[in-house]
């Protein structure tokens, strides 16, 4: 069993800590909206499809919405407008929408205003409810065909042509995968649109796009039918387009998605305003359509130290998990992320790493957690690279990890080749099958260097949330407390598509998805 | 001059055994036809007594062998001409105590991961307090300023904050290679340092897990640092670098731990 190593009280302090830390964020977020929370609302509305220039239509019409300044009282608002003035579909809808002179229109009488609120009230619910179907048709397939038990093995495609990966994929699933990444083409996080259509071309990935979604989502069915074996997906909903990203991979029938409220602030230097508020509608999306989402806090300790770093893993995961709840996801959606990192030439690693798995385990007893490999002490040589992956593995399996992001043995040298998936996915399915239930035979003692490594560490942790507290998040994040990188409020990519909601602000899907 | 000759073979049980490993997949599905494949396609890479060690199903359609086998390959070690050592390599205390006597100032030296590459893992290994399997980054170093600034840096921005407090060294980290993305954004770097007229005057250096000293030659950088390099490797060649620029040292001096 894992150790207790500190009092329920304790953590309980921390949660108290980390809700009240962001509570003025959720200020900041009630205040603003974002042009690309704009954008996921036209979308949802079925506005699909790119213009003469190749720029996707909602772009089009959220930027004339912006430039006429009245984006600030919601795309859905124009959109109904668009209705009004007789659009027949959502195409229609933005170009009459794009050619009207939108500075200049007067508000409608007060009874028309209310007609058109409900008139698109009502096609928002049905659009949800639409969305809800496809949700339940993927929970129909993973009960028909049932997962393998956890950790469940997560390996990563990247080829950049989203038809080589549909081979890799499946490849991967036959030799045991249970979970498809399809890493996104680099510094598609900056890019303030979302390309269209199926893609062949990406660099160090494959852009993601709601076309790649569905096809790669089509050939994980067939093969989870092959396999009497739901084999899931994800992508990323992260950078300037989280939100779009969070509904096309909801749409399309996504398992989970890497979803963190500060990994773009840190390590794409994207604006905080715009990622805090960012997050919170692609969260309430994840919530509605059961997608799992996997926390980043694993990069903190790629850019600091994992052993001097440890306490900001902890400190940042409380504050994501609060993120996440006032977003209404539940517990078992939450996949909490943190890694084995520490210096593999340093004594006492496995027994330390052992001692932060179990604390993190502690602290989220009911989320799944998502396990990621060594990366950053990652020499060239495979095979020890390959041993070191396996104390991964047992790891994962020792603490019951939910998910588990698999070590590739050429890590530091190219993306994986098939080869190199098949050798991590039979080592991890030879640790997982060995040691599964080890955690019911060894009981840690709590005067021994793991429960004292675990309790410094969540010591250090509450300090940490105390200072956020005490300072704040923007203060804390400006002295760089996480992941050692500094950012200041106003500075990064994106703030310029933050925009302050009018009185009248209208955005009938948060409505449905906050429940009001 | 006729040196004499140093033959060697591949080193796998006794001398000149000639036995390699190699592992590698086909798109087959797994079978004894399959193994005789993998047999095949050893033999025609120039290989003999090839062994299929591991013939294994890694997908429906794909299968991974492990092999081993005899190379006929013998290489003349002497024909290698790898440069004269003269100059030891210096620890972290000895190569600061060498810059604050022979050079008298900091050291300042830019590092960022420029183009689309968001991979700071190599120039972090290089550049941050931590360093790498146990050796300091050059932040650690008191006689070393570092500036690193992170990833997706363009490399104009670069430049010009490297030109803005006078750096002796700028180090360009390129992890993502797919499509040859690393050697366009670096052949844009040097024009770019070009145009500044920085070329000669500073020191420019190129690292990544794809990169080897005579890539970045080709390409037009003062040296390039590939996998597993060191922050001391990198310290020592600056530091020597500075040297020479100072003419405080002779060009072309060779030491320890520079690449080659």
């Amino acid at each position: 069993m894992s150790g207790l190593f500190v009092t329920d009280a304790q953590i309980a302090e921390a949660r108290k800590l980390a809700s009240e830390i962001t509570d003025p964020i959720f200020e900041l977020i009630a205040r603003n909206t974002t042009i690309s929370v704009e954008r996921t609302v036209l979308r949802w509305f079925g506005v699909d499809g790119v213009g003469n220039l190749g720029a996707p239509l909602v772009n089009l019409m959220c930027d004339r919405l912006k430039e006429a300044g009245v984006l600030n009282k919601g795309a859905a608002y124009w959109y109904g407008r668009a209705l009004r003035m007789g659009a027949t579909s959502p195409l229609d809808a933005v170009e009459r929408l794009t050619a009207a002179p939108l500075e200049t229109l007067k508000p409608l009488a007060p009874a028309e205003e209310a007609k058109l609120r409900d008139e698109v009230r009502a096609e928002a619910r049905a659009a949800v409810d639409e969305l809800k179907a496809r949700v339940a048709h993927r929970n129909e397939l993973k009960t028909k065909f049932p997962m393998a038990a956890a950790p469940h093995k997560y390996v990563i495609v990247a080829t950049g042509n989203i038809f080589d990966d549909v081979d890799q994929a499946r490849a991967a699933a036959q030799a045991g995968a249970d979970v498809i990444a399809v890493i996104r083409s680099t510094a598609q996080s900056l890019l303030d649109y979302v390309p269209q259509g199926a893609t062949t071309e990406g660099y160090g990935g494959t852009y993601a796009t709601q076309e790649n979604f569905r096809v790669m989502r089509e050939a994980l069915d067939d093969e989870s039918r092959k396999l009497g074996r739901y084999v899931e997906l994800t992508n990323y909903s992260s950078g300037l387009c989280m939100s779009e990203i969070a509904f096309m991979a909801a749409w399309e029938r996504l398992d989970m998605l890497l979803n963190d409220a500060m990994y773009g602030i840190l390590f794409r230097d994207i604006n905080m305003r715009r990622t805090f508020i960012d997050q919170y509608f692609s969260r309430r999306i994840c919530a509605l359509a059961g997608l799992i989402i996997n926390t980043g806090e694993d990069n903190y300790i790629t850019t600091a130290d994992a052993f001097d770093a440890a306490h900001t893993v902890i400190a940042s995961q409380f504050i994501n998990e609060c993120f996440a709840k006032r977003a209404g996801l539940a517990d078992w959606q939450l996949g909490i992320g943190h890694s084995y990192e520490l210096d593999p030439h340093k004594p006492d690693t496995l027994l330390l790493e052992l001692s932060q798995a179990m604390l993190v385990r502690r602290c989220f007893p009911d989320a799944p957690l998502k396990y990621m490999p060594p990366t950053k002490h990652k020499e060239t040589d495979i095979f020890f690279s390959h041993a070191y992956d396996v104390m991964a593995d047992l790891v994962a399996v020792w603490t019951n990890q939910g998910i588990q992001l698999l070590g590739m043995m050429t890590e530091a040298m190219h993306t994986p080749l098939l080869g190199d998936r098949y050798v991590a996915l039979k080592a991890a399915s030879y640790i997982h099958r060995a040691a599964r239930g080890i955690d019911q035979e060894f009981t840690v003692r709590e005067d021994g260097k793991i429960a004292d490594r675990a309790r410094f560490v969540f010591g250090k942790a509450l300090d940490l949330l105390r200072e956020c507290h005490g300072d704040g998040m923007v203060a804390a994040i400006g002295r760089g407390r996480f992941g050692d990188v500094k950012r200041a409020e106003t500075g990064g990519k994106g703030l310029d598509g933050v925009v302050e909601k009018a009185s009248d602000y209208f955005n009938p899907f948060l409505e449905l998805m906050e429940g009001k | 001059m006729t040196r004499e000759k140093q033959l060697i073979r591949a080193y796998g049980d006794r001398r000149d055994d000639g036995i390699i490993q190699i592992s590698f997949t086909l798109p087959v599905a797994a079978s004894e036809k399959a193994k005789e494949a993998a047999q095949l396609y050893c033999k025609k890479l120039g290989l003999t007594d090839v062994k299929v060690a591991a013939a294994e199903r890694a997908a429906d359609q794909y299968t991974f062998f492990v092999v081993y086998a005899r190379s006929p390959v013998i290489i003349d070690y002497n024909e290698i001409d790898t440069p004269e050592i003269v100059i030891k390599k210096l620890g972290f205390y000895e190569l600061n105590e060498f810059i604050e006597q022979k050079i008298g100032r900091k050291v300042v030296v830019f590092g960022a991961c420029t183009g689309t590459d968001t991979h700071t893992v190599g120039i972090d290994a290089i550049l941050n307090m931590k360093g790498f399997a146990g050796d300091y980054g050059l932040e650690r170093y008191p006689w070393f300023e570092a500036f690193n600034l992170g990833s997706q840096v363009p490399n104009a921005e670069l430049i010009r904050r490297a030109i803005e407090k006078k750096a002796d060294a700028i180090l360009v980290s390129q992890v993502v290679t797919q499509r040859d993305v690393h050697k366009e954004n670096s052949r844009h770097f040097i024009e770019e340092a070009k145009a500044a007229g920085i070329v000669g005057k500073m020191t420019l250096l190129l690292g990544g897990p794809r990169v080897d000293h005579k890539l970045a030659l080709e390409l037009g950088f003062d040296a390039g640092f590939g996998p597993g390099t060191k922050p001391s490797d990198v310290a020592n060649f600056v530091a020597h670098q500075v040297m020479q620029r100072l003419g405080k040292e002779e060009k072309g001096t060779h030491f320890e731990g520079e690449p080659t």
